[in-house]
């Protein structure tokens, strides 16, 4: 009796401790061990302090995390805290008053904020026009080309710096009986990225940046077009293998060993270190020599984190101390890594070096190499409204490409077309 | 015997008579009079249902009919009057026509397949004697799966990496690549959606089977020696009302149920791969974000629906006989 008594007050003890933290919730779009390591970080937070607990909940994919945390805002229930992806950019930043600038929240919970602090290749991407940090860029990714090295050695070929180079050693690989590339997001990496490490414009307005109003999508220019012919030429050719628009369609090949080489993301590699049984290694994601100027950075991908408006004070200085505490080099240098995304701090990628950790993992190292590459003038970010549409419009015509039932200029010009109608209807709904 | 007055609870009880009567229709037609003693319990009864429907179908409704008229910002800031122009982006988009279309086909041959073939499977399991209710388990089972899984099922058999009907087509020198190939796609979809439906229609089917009367086969099979004839002339009539209620039931299903297994099938990207204009409705409105296209969209989709029903009823269901 008197033990279960006492049992009962600690008890009563530790709940009243629990009750007096302040709950915060933040809503993202991770599965697998990506979704392991949130869990992690935000344990690590809660042992960390007492004022403030977090609770990370998976709702689905990127696409699905931003449509519930719309749907959770319009009825008042918004999380404290949601992970928009890359696409989803421009609709949660022009939706003022939905989120608190990241920057704001933090320098009015009084706690520092540093943009020079994070490297250069990630600072622009979540920001308005004038710098000023919107979203807290969290998970960067950038898409890099895996390669199974005994696959290489076998067909007495070095992974590609360029397309040209790919087109030379591609033949060598496939005569040795694998399929010489696969890839597995071709809007991320064949059109915005095509066009950042080829530094060429995407959009009017600066790439969106700008205005909403009147901005137009590029990409029935000669060079993009290019791209793509070459892409379909190879398949013909059974140089790449086109798998549809699933990402894992086009992964599993190279997990297979059936694949020498896959553009991924550098996020993969925490995944792929688990499912792949092979030796791998990395390069940056190629460019065309014979475009001038070509060689420049890549567009950060993956997602950021936005403080969602609309909610009490006190869980919004809880908030801007998860994101201080996100953004500590500890914590990047954890994250990146058990997953692969990069640190996105110059100190937390000082830490890593000093610890010695890509002397292990050099492929580890790439990602956040080809972000700190020299930027040109088309390589910071773009900013397109309804872009997640914009991008099934894309997925929708390269099926069609790869499948013979249309033409590649063609294709292109439709994808500009319908993407263009989408970005003057969402320069409506923006006014 | 003279008249006595009416005392106060006769007179009473004389007036509410009169206004049961009036309440339940009694005057118009004795034979469907209803039988409540007060006016209130059927509402009673309807009450729980009604709020049901009020709440999920007619709140909703009104409020896709007023967003459809309207463009709005996805966090609800801001919304501006655009008259017909959701309705007409949609009717003159070529991804929404192309889905129509193809809606339209999936129907008729989602619908026929899994009716016929669930007709033909009915009228043999009824001949079958020996073992005849393993075998009707055999079959029925499959209902009992709900559709994300029989989707998943369907997919690891189509799956382009080791599927194995990949694999038979191969044999046959076809490369099968459902997901990339528009109609490989179509086909893999029209599979798994009838697969799922079958047992549905075959339950149907054996039950209204096993209600013919014994005395009408007995006499069927006097006059006539031809089995196909019987089927044709004596058992397929009296199947009508089955047969017509399975239609309206599985034209439904191709347009709404088969959502789960589109979903599986196009993992979230849908590429050029089919969709009916149900899923196209969650694409634009759930995933894209833009709430009046896709509130236009379903209001265009209800009133297909409901005409769709109307002329079901109006001129198919005359040449139903319900006996």
């Amino acid at each position: 009796m008197i033990k279960t008594a006492s049992t009962s007050i600690a008890f009563a003890l530790t709940a009243s401790t629990a009750l007096a933290a302040t709950d915060i919730t933040w809503w993202h779009g991770m599965g697998g061990r990506n979704g392991e390591v949130i869990n992690e970080i935000s344990q690590q937070f809660n042992d960390a302090q007492d004022q403030c607990n977090l609770t990370p909940v998976s709702r689905g994919t990127y696409e699905e995390a931003l449509s519930s945390g719309i749907a959770a805002f319009r009825s008042g229930e918004q999380p404290n805290i949601l992970q928009v992806f890359d696409a989803g950019a421009a609709t949660i930043i022009s939706a003022e008053g939905a989120t608190i600038p990241a920057e704001d929240l933090i320098t009015g919970a009084g706690e520092e904020f540093d943009r020079e602090a994070f490297i250069a290749g990630v600072r622009n991407f979540y920001a308005d026009s004038d710098g000023k940090f919107i979203g807290m860029p969290f998970n960067s990714s950038a898409p890099i080309l895996y390669y199974n090295r005994a696959a290489l050695e076998e067909a007495g070929v070095e992974p590609p710096q360029t397309w040209e180079e790919f087109e030379q050693i591609a033949p060598a690989l496939r005569d040795a009986g694998y399929i010489p590339m696969t890839a597995s997001q071709l809007t991320w990496m064949m059109v915005e990225n095509f066009k950042s490490r080829n530094n060429q414009q995407f959009a009017t307005n600066n790439n969106g940046y700008d205005v909403v109003e009147g901005t137009e999508i590029i990409v029935s220019d000669e060079n993009q077009v290019m791209m793509f012919e070459k892409l379909k030429e190879w398949a013909d050719e059974d140089l790449y293998g086109f798998y549809g628009a699933g990402w894992a369609d086009n992964l599993k090949p190279f997990e297979e060993g059936e694949a020498a080489m896959w553009i991924g993301s550098s996020g993969s590699f925490g995944g792929l270190q688990q499912s792949a049984d092979f030796d791998f290694d990395a390069v940056y994601m190629p460019y065309w020599d014979s475009i001038e100027g070509a060689g420049t950075q890549s567009f950060i991908g993956g997602a950021a984190l936005f403080a969602m408006a609309g909610r009490p004070d006190e869980e919004n200085a809880c908030t801007a101390r998860f994101f201080t505490f996100l953004t500590s080099p500890e914590t990047q240098f954890f994250w990146h890594r058990s997953t692969g995304y990069v640190p996105i701090t110059e100190a937390a990628y000082e830490m890593a070096k000093s610890e010695g950790y890509y002397d292990d993992q050099p492929v580890a190292e790439v990602g956040i190499q080809q972000l700190m590459l020299e930027g040109g003038e088309w390589s910071k970010g773009y900013r397109l409204g309804f872009y997640p549409q914009i991008r099934t419009v894309m997925e929708r015509e390269f099926n069609r490409i790869f499948s013979d039932e249309v033409a590649v200029q063609d294709a292109f010009d439709i994808i500009e077309e319908e993407g263009n109608a989408l970005l003057a209807r969402f320069a409506k709904t923006a006014q | 015997m003279t008249d006595t007055p009416l005392t106060l609870a006769q007179t009473d009880g004389r007036a509410l008579a009169r206004l049961r009567r009036w309440w339940s229709g009694e005057t118009a037609n004795p034979v469907k009079r209803v039988q409540f003693d007060r006016p209130l319990t059927p509402w009673m009864f309807l009450l729980p249902q009604l709020a049901v429907v009020a709440i999920f179908f007619y709140w909703p409704s009104v409020q896709a009919v007023t967003s459809s008229f309207y463009l709005e910002d996805p966090f609800g800031f801001g919304a501006t009057f655009v008259g017909l122009d959701n309705y007409t982006d949609a009717l003159t988009s070529r991804g929404y026509l192309s889905t129509a279309s193809f809606t339209a086909f999936f129907c008729v041959v989602v619908t026929a397949l899994s009716l016929g073939i669930g007709l033909l499977l009915a009228v043999k399991a009824d001949k079958v004697i020996r073992g005849a209710e393993t075998y009707k388990t055999l079959l029925i089972s499959v209902y009992a799966i709900a559709p994300p899984v029989a989707g998943l099922i369907g997919m690891m058999f189509f799956d382009m990496h080791m599927g194995p009907f990949t694999e038979i087509a191969a044999w046959f020198g076809h490369d099968l690549r459902v997901g990339i190939d528009y109609w490989d796609t179509a086909s893999a979809l029209i599979v798994i959606s009838v697969w799922k439906q079958i047992p549905y229609n075959f339950i149907f089917f054996l039950s209204g089977l096993q209600s013919v009367p014994v005395s009408v086969r007995e006499a069927a099979l006097i006059d006539a020696r031809s089995g196909w004839r019987r089927f044709r002339d004596i058992t397929l009539p009296l199947l009508a009302p089955t047969a017509f209620f399975l239609l309206v039931i599985n034209i439904t299903y191709t347009m709404f149920d088969t959502f789960p297994i589109i979903d599986v099938i196009v993992k979230d990207k849908p590429a050029n791969n089919p969709m009916t204009l149900v899923y196209k409705v969650y694409l634009d409105g759930f995933k894209g974000n833009d709430i009046g296209g896709s509130s236009a969209q379903s209001v265009i989709l209800m009133v297909v629906v409901a005409a769709l029903t109307v002329l079901q009823f109006r001129f198919l269901e005359r040449r139903v006989h319900y006996g």
